[in-house]
């Protein structure tokens, strides 16, 4: 998994509330296994149904074409599980969204790509979008190691990540070596479980 | 402080695996589905790791989200969708997975095969890459949407690491009335409550109205769960639902069936269990419900005018509503009720069960769908089209003008040739009724096997309680 330690560059405002999955990877264009996945991403809204770039959507537009921070709306990230949505902001080269909240898969399915999901404060959010739509340089950087972020006017903004999630993306480890390391601990469960639960346990 | 416990408390209390000292936990997951939509990355990690299938036997694989529900279909039916299908095959045959591929009779919806084949029972854990997991809550288990990379955790591990959510107990009081079923009570309590009351919060149904429900109607209203941000639903499993699971393939038999009926019945909230958060509905006062705009909070009764963005409580709602007004080309103020469709689909892991089906054939019986509209049944899996077409139902929606299609996800992800066509309108029993959801520029109003039926025959949207009256 890519690490994030700290990540400066473009901020994009797309403060919609609700940006669902079907929005961030449509179904539709993502049929073919051999797609790439950057081009997935708003699909939708970035794209003309003849594949021309729909001129107004902020990531068609200087400088937000380079954005490494998306701000969004409220529960970002609503709707289906499909981890596309993260792969696709991912590949498109986004590290860190910012939103006053996320749905639970996403937020989720996020850390597990290294993709940093930030939650700030609905003041805090505001603020911050305020100050990247009036900067000439929209630029913001994201220290995850002092949980601070710096808006494009130098304010320094705290927020808090669960410890576990800022030292899995700090190292780049991926969950499964966490899981995996304890697999005496699932024999154990299993063969004790086997006698208190033993129709869960299919024999077919 | 008291050691009174809930339902969700119960299930978990019996999965955990071990604590971890920053509070996650180590989960025991019972049951895992894997399908077509969401696993080929995970088989291709497990590779990566030269890792195994942990537990083969807890692990089931099922072809639904790409496969085409046309008559006569086979694996081979649409080239993107048999890029997919090819790949979970050699997927589940390279590690040992059982799957029912597109010719097996026990195909179908990966969330109602999973109750009808008693792969989910109560009590259990079930996890699957699908958001819509929650389905199972109807019978008892505990089950929720993971992403593909947790996908590959449980098919190594076969547990998952996590943080217990918050608690939240739904309570449905009153009883429903004629032509009002348990989609219009879920899409009301989403309209009342907006789509992200439950984000963080594992959800437990309650009261008279879900008590008196069957299975199926639960299912419905653990489905769409995840529509109000909830990952997982469930409702205290009690004698309907063991009568249900009885006898089903995978449920137990003899002195095991003994053994798992007693632990289930341990199943409910002690009565002085506490929860984070406690809501209610009066489902005697619900009228039939229907979608307007581009969330499924975006909801009036069937009787209702359509509100004004000017009255929105904010400056962003008020810019979602009118966005979701010129999307779905209508007008604030207005009725809904006569608004002509091009659409009609029943189907989807929402509504797609016997039950679904019976309902709406009802309606449709000695009706025609209007002309210029394009109807489809897709039965949620292929013993629910067998069960209908024992009961008949294949021939009243047949008679009526209606497709009778193969099972799959079909027409709620867009699957293959099931497609709404750009500007077109449809009256949908699925979930969702985002943007481009059922196709580019699809316009998707979500509502009831009974509602969608009744907009089928009428070629407009309709009031379904006054079909019903006949």
């Amino acid at each position: 998994m890519e690490t994030f330690t700290i990540v400066t560059g473009i901020a994009a405002p797309l403060l919609l509330p609700n940006i669902n999955t079907d929005a961030i990877t449509p179904m539709i264009a993502g049929r073919s296994l051999s797609a790439d996945i950057g081009k997935l991403l708003f699909a939708n809204w970035r794209y003309h149904p003849d594949g021309s770039e729909i001129a107004d959507f902020v990531l068609n537009q200087p400088p937000y074409r380079e954005a490494k921070v998306l701000i969004a709306g409220a529960n970002f990230g609503c709707g289906s599980s499909r981890e596309r949505a993260v792969w696709a902001l991912m590949r498109f080269g986004i590290r860190c969204v910012i939103a006053p909240s996320f749905a639970d898969i996403f937020y989720d399915n996020a850390f597990q790509n290294g993709l940093l999901p930030l939650v700030l404060s609905v003041a805090e959010h505001a603020a911050l979008a305020d100050a990247v739509a009036q900067a000439r340089e929209p630029v913001v950087t994201v220290d995850l190691d002092l949980c601070r972020l710096t808006d494009p006017n130098g304010r320094a903004i705290a927020f808090t990540v669960p410890a576990e999630r800022r030292v899995a993306l700090g190292e780049g480890l991926e969950e499964i070596q966490v899981i995996l390391r304890m697999e005496d601990d699932i024999d154990a469960f299993q063969a004790r479980d086997r006698g208190v639960r033993p129709w869960v346990y299919l024999n077919r | 402080m008291t050691d009174a416990t809930t339902l969700i408390d119960k299930i978990w209390d019996a999965h955990v695996i071990r604590v971890l000292s920053d509070g996650r936990t180590l989960l025991h997951i019972d049951r895992h589905l894997i399908h077509d939509g969401s696993s080929r990355q995970a088989f291709d990690g497990l590779r990566a790791l030269d890792r195994k299938v942990r537990n083969l036997p807890l692990n089931f694989a099922v072809v639904d989200h790409i496969v085409s529900t046309l008559p006569g279909r086979t694996g081979e039916s649409h080239p993107l969708g048999r890029e997919r299908i090819h790949a979970l095959r050699d997927n589940c045959r390279q590690f040992g997975v059982g799957l029912y591929d597109v010719d097996s009779p026990r195909q179908g919806i990966v969330h109602v095969i999973a109750p009808e084949l008693g792969i989910a029972l109560p009590g259990t854990t079930l996890v699957c890459g699908d958001s819509h997991t929650a389905t199972n809550g109807g019978l008892g288990a505990l089950g929720w949407g993971i992403g593909t990379t947790e996908v590959m955790h449980v098919m190594a591990a076969q547990a998952l690491l996590l943080r217990k959510p918050k608690q939240m107990r739904i309570t449905f009081r009153g009883a429903p009335q004629e032509g009002v079923f348990s989609k219009d009570l879920i899409l009301h309590f989403i309209g009342r409550h907006g789509v992200s009351v439950g984000a963080g919060f594992a959800v437990e149904y309650a009261g008279e109205a879900i008590c008196r429900m069957a299975v199926e109607e639960r299912m419905t209203i653990c489905n769409m769960s995840i529509e109000f941000g909830a990952r997982m639903g469930i409702v205290a499993p009690d004698s309907s639902v063991i009568e249900y699971v009885a006898g089903r393939p995978f449920s137990p038999t003899g002195r095991l069936w003994e053994q798992a009926v007693a632990h289930w019945r341990t199943l409910a909230s002690d009565e002085d269990a506490c929860f984070e958060r406690e809501l209610e509905i009066d489902c005697s006062a619900v009228r039939p419900q229907i979608t307007w705009g581009i969330s499924p909070q975006d909801l009036v009764s069937i009787d209702e005018l359509l509100p004004d963005p000017a009255s929105a409580a904010d400056a962003e709602r008020c810019e979602a509503m009118r966005r979701a007004f010129a999307y779905m080309d209508l007008v604030p103020g207005r009725s809904l009720e006569g608004v002509p469709i091009d659409y009609a689909f029943i189907g989807s892991c929402t509504n797609s069960r016997f039950s679904d089906l019976e309902a709406a054939a009802r309606v449709v019986r000695g009706r025609k769908v209007a002309a210029g509209v394009t109807a489809l049944v897709v039965p949620g899996s292929m013993q629910v089209k067998a069960a209908a077409e024992a009961a008949g139902l294949d021939k009243v929606f047949v008679a009526a003008g209606f497709e009778w299609r193969n099972a799959g996800c079909s027409m709620c992800i867009t699957s293959n040739v099931d497609i709404v066509v750009p500007g077109k309108r449809a009256l949908s029993t699925t979930n969702r009724n985002f943007e481009h959801r059922q196709g580019l520029q699809s316009r998707t109003h979500l509502a009831s096997p009974a509602s969608v039926a009744a907009a089928a025959v009428s070629g407009r949207i309709v009031d379904v309680r006054k079909l019903l009256r006949g």
